[in-house]
Parts: structure tokens; sequence; C-alpha cells
């Protein structure tokens, strides 16, 4: 099965727009969950402008947040799809430039040492276009993401040792936590990696902090650990906008890579409230939007 | 824990009559900065044509859209998404906002440090809390772009919007000293160690 282009930039325009307007149903549920315990007063009145906010950006057919993110498009190739990579890449990177162009949309991406903003989403390596194949499906999945920068300047790596257990790792998340405040427009989902080399600690990380509420980490150890977590952030009392109360995170996802005898690498990133994504399954000819 | 009502600029007074856990709500002129903002006007020696004594800043760059100027958007912008960042960057620029440009109230999400704490406490500041990520909502607050300087920044540019109804917004830092995101941190901090029990840290487990 051949793909077009055309298509893929056509499905990355959209993906992108929806992604900023329209918040996937786990996040909604996720927030109604933390709604119904929260016992802070002014955290029940965040919570609620925060609800609130999402009926107002479907009312007006306006973003979540202004913030516009850095895009990432994760792009799952299945069995059954044939497609001319460079085209694909230069696909996505043109829906990514016209969906800034024609919504418009504030760019937000700028060269990192002259600061210069070409007023197109792209720059360097951005849009950030990851590639991953399946055998679940036959053709092409395109999730994008807009990762918002209050949470991703909240991103830590520690290169642990062994003898420092699996204690370095929840102290470390526990840390980056209390560390984090109110930057990161918690409630967040806190994305922890382990194992892996660095840079796969931290993209596993990334990964933990972009999946949907109610999914669990493969790995029966990984999913427990993170279970624990989850409990454990939510006795700080940062609570939303760290104006205090329970709702410091919707939760605490894991993802886990085997690693070195001699390491033990810990990384967090985290997602804001606003925790973006929009999905896209082209076909043989359709193209089905999700979450 | 009082409501009040602003029409901008306002007096030292003003800002000084607020505590903690009050809230605010602005009409009239809101000025907004950011990073690139603020690094123009204090590190580059840039200036500016307009005058903030007495006003609000909000931390934000908008989302705009490029029109032709007329009374409804005499910037020729108009605006499509206006929310707020995250304040903690530009902790560095209270002080000179205040001292050198008269500015009383902040406007941002996260809050702001300890050098911000004793600007405003010994100038006469505040900082009101917005609900970040809460961009659509503040949009409806939000009637016109009166203005704009230093576009070359652009989204970064200092911008003039004209408000109506913008909050009620939280004191989250008054000129007395308060803060509510220290306090939050300290409270948090001294449940660390709860925390760590209860995933069994320090058992060699």
């Amino acid at each position: 099965m051949q793909i077009a282009p055309d298509r893929i930039e056509e499905a990355a325009k959209e993906l992108y727009l929806r992604a900023l307007r329209d918040l996937p149903p786990d996040i909604k549920r996720g927030f109604a969950t933390l709604a119904a315990r929260e016992t802070g007063t002014t955290a029940k009145a965040v919570l609620g402008t925060m609800i609130e906010n999402i009926a107002v950006a479907e009312r007006t057919n306006n973003l979540l947040c202004q913030d516009t993110g850095i895009p990432i498009y994760n792009v799952t190739i299945g069995r059954g799809a044939e497609v001319d990579g460079v085209a694909l890449t230069a696909a996505i990177r043109r829906g990514c430039e016209r969906a800034t162009r024609e919504a418009p949309l504030r760019s937000s991406i700028v060269h990192p040492l002259t600061r210069k903003n070409d007023h197109t989403s792209c720059g360097i390596a951005v849009p950030v276009i990851r590639f991953e194949f399946s055998d679940a499906f036959d053709g092409l999945k395109i999730e994008m993401i807009p990762k918002g920068s209050g949470s991703e300047n909240n991103s830590w790596l520690k290169m642990a040792i062994p003898a420092e257990g699996v204690d370095a790792i929840r102290t470390f998340v526990i840390d980056c936590v209390l560390g984090a405040g109110g930057r990161t427009c918690p409630p967040t989902i806190v994305g922890v990696g382990i194992g892996g080399t660095a840079d796969l600690c931290v993209h596993l990380a990334k990964v933990a902090a972009t999946r949907p509420l109610g999914s669990h980490c493969a790995d029966p150890d990984g999913a427990a650990l993170e279970t624990q977590l989850s409990d454990a952030v939510n006795l700080l009392g940062i609570g939303p906008q760290g104006l205090g109360g329970d709702s410091t995170a919707f939760g605490v996802h894991v993802e886990i890579a085997a690693t070195h005898i001699t390491m033990n690498p810990v990384a967090v990133n985290m997602q804001c409230h606003s925790a973006r994504r929009a999905s896209a399954v082209l076909g043989a000819e359709g193209v089905e939007y999700g979450y | 824990m009082a409501q009040h009502d602003f029409a901008m600029p306002v007096t030292e007074a003003q800002v000084r009559a607020l505590v903690v856990d009050d809230t605010v709500t602005l009409n009239g002129t809101l000025f907004g900065i950011r990073d690139a903002t603020q690094i123009a006007l204090f590190d580059h020696g840039r200036t500016t044509r307009f005058d903030l004594a007495g006003h609000a800043v909000v931390h934000t760059a908008p989302n705009v859209k490029r029109v032709a100027p007329s009374p409804e958007n005499p910037a020729g912008y108009a605006p499509i998404c206006v929310g707020t960042t995250t304040s903690a960057r530009m902790e560095r620029f209270t002080r000179p906002l205040m001292a050198n440009h008269g500015v009383r109230i902040v406007i941002g999400k996260g809050g702001l440090g300890v050098e911000s704490a004793s600007a405003f406490r010994e100038l006469g500041g505040v900082y009101l809390a917005i609900i970040g990520g809460a961009a659509a909502l503040e949009t409806t607050w939000i009637e016109a772009i009166d203005d704009v300087d230093l576009d070359d920044l652009n989204p970064e540019s200092l911008w003039k919007f004209r408000v109506r109804g913008f909050g009620p917004l939280r004191v989250a830092m008054d000129s007395h000293g308060a803060s509510l995101y220290a306090a939050v941190d300290a409270e948090a901090r001294a449940k660390r160690a709860a925390a760590l029990a209860v995933l069994g840290v320090g058992s060699r487990r």
C-alpha cells in the first residue's frame, strides 16, 4: 500500500490544529477524577477554571493553550505500508508549516543560538519526527504532540549507579516533582524513563509523559512502580498550578528499557495539564482521526 | 479575601492594600511581555515608547493574526489566543520592571522567587496568579490589541492589550512578604520524608 505525500501533508497539518484545540477524552476523564476527590478550596477553583477552559476552547473553536509547543510527530509504519521516508519527512514539515501559516498559529520555534524565529514552527531538526514499526495494522499512523515548554523545561536525567538501587529512582522522581513546583502547569503526567542509555532513558520519559491516561507500563515491575509513585507524588500537596492541593499529578507513567550492568539511569519528563495529542491512521484511501 | 476591580493604571496605595488570597479583576490597559522583550530592554539597552508606570504586565507571547488596522484592531493585529507562560524564567527582570518602568503588577503562572518578593515589598508590587493553560478563557477577557512595540521580537513583542473583566486573579505574592508559592513549597518539602517512606525508600528492598 502506497500512501501519497500530499495525504501525509494534509494529515500533518490537520493533526497539529486538532491537537491544539481538542483535549483527548482520557485527559478530560482525568480532570473529572481529580476534581471529584480534591479537598483543597483553592485547588477546586483552579481545576474548575481549567475544566471551564476546555469548554471555552470547544465553544469558540480556539486553542486550549497559547503555547503551540515544539511539534512532535510520532510515525508508526504498519506492515503493509510502503513509504518513501524522505518524502514522508518533507510532507510532515510542509503540513506543520501550513498549519502555522494558515491558522495562523504562533511559531514557538527559534534557532537556539541566534533566537531567530522563521514563523513556520519549523527549524533545524524540528518538527521532531520519530519512526516506529508495527505489525498490529496495515497503514500508517501519525501521532502529533505539541509539547509545551513549561513542562518541557522541567526535564531531568540522573545517571544513578547500581548500588543506589531502585531507591535512587523513587527519590529522584519525588525530588523532580518538588523541584518543578507550579512551573510545569500541574496537574501533570510525570513521565519516568528507567534504563537504557542516557538518550534512550530521556526518550522513554517523554514516551511515558505523553502516553494516554489509564495506560500502563507493559513491564509488570514498571507498572507496579508507576502505581506506587502516583500515590506518593500526590502526597506532596503542590496542587494545581502550585497553589496547593491534592491534585499535583494525574499520574506517574513509567517506561523501561534494559540497561548496562554498571548503570541505573532515570529520567523525568513532564506533561502539563493541557496534555494535548492527536492521531491519524492513513489506510489505502481514507484517513481516520483520533487521539 | 476581598475582590478588587482595578481600572488601570493603579497607585502604589491600591497595590499595597492587596493581600495574598484577595482577588483582582483588571479593566483598561494591560501590557504583554516575555523573555525576549525583557532581554531586549534590560540586557540590550533597548527602550520602549510605552509608559508602563502604574500598570500591570502579563507574561505572554500571544497567537495573533495580521489584519488591516481599524478601530477594532488599531495595531493591525487581531488576538487569536492569548495565554500566560511560566514566570520563573523572568525572575531577574521583576526589579528593573518596577524600578525603571514603574510596573506595579506582574501577572503570570507558577510564581516568582525571593528576588521578586523583595522587589514587591520594597517598591510596592504584587504578583497575580492566572491559570496557566487556560488561554481560551483568558482570550475572552481581551477586547483588542491597541498597540505594539519592539515588534521585531514578534511574538515576544511588547503588546498593549485592551482588557475588560480580566480576572478574577488571585493575589499570590503581595507587598507584605507573603507568597503562596513559598508557603506551598515549604509544606511540600516537609512532606518529602513521608512520601519517600510510603515508597519504602531506605529499606534496601
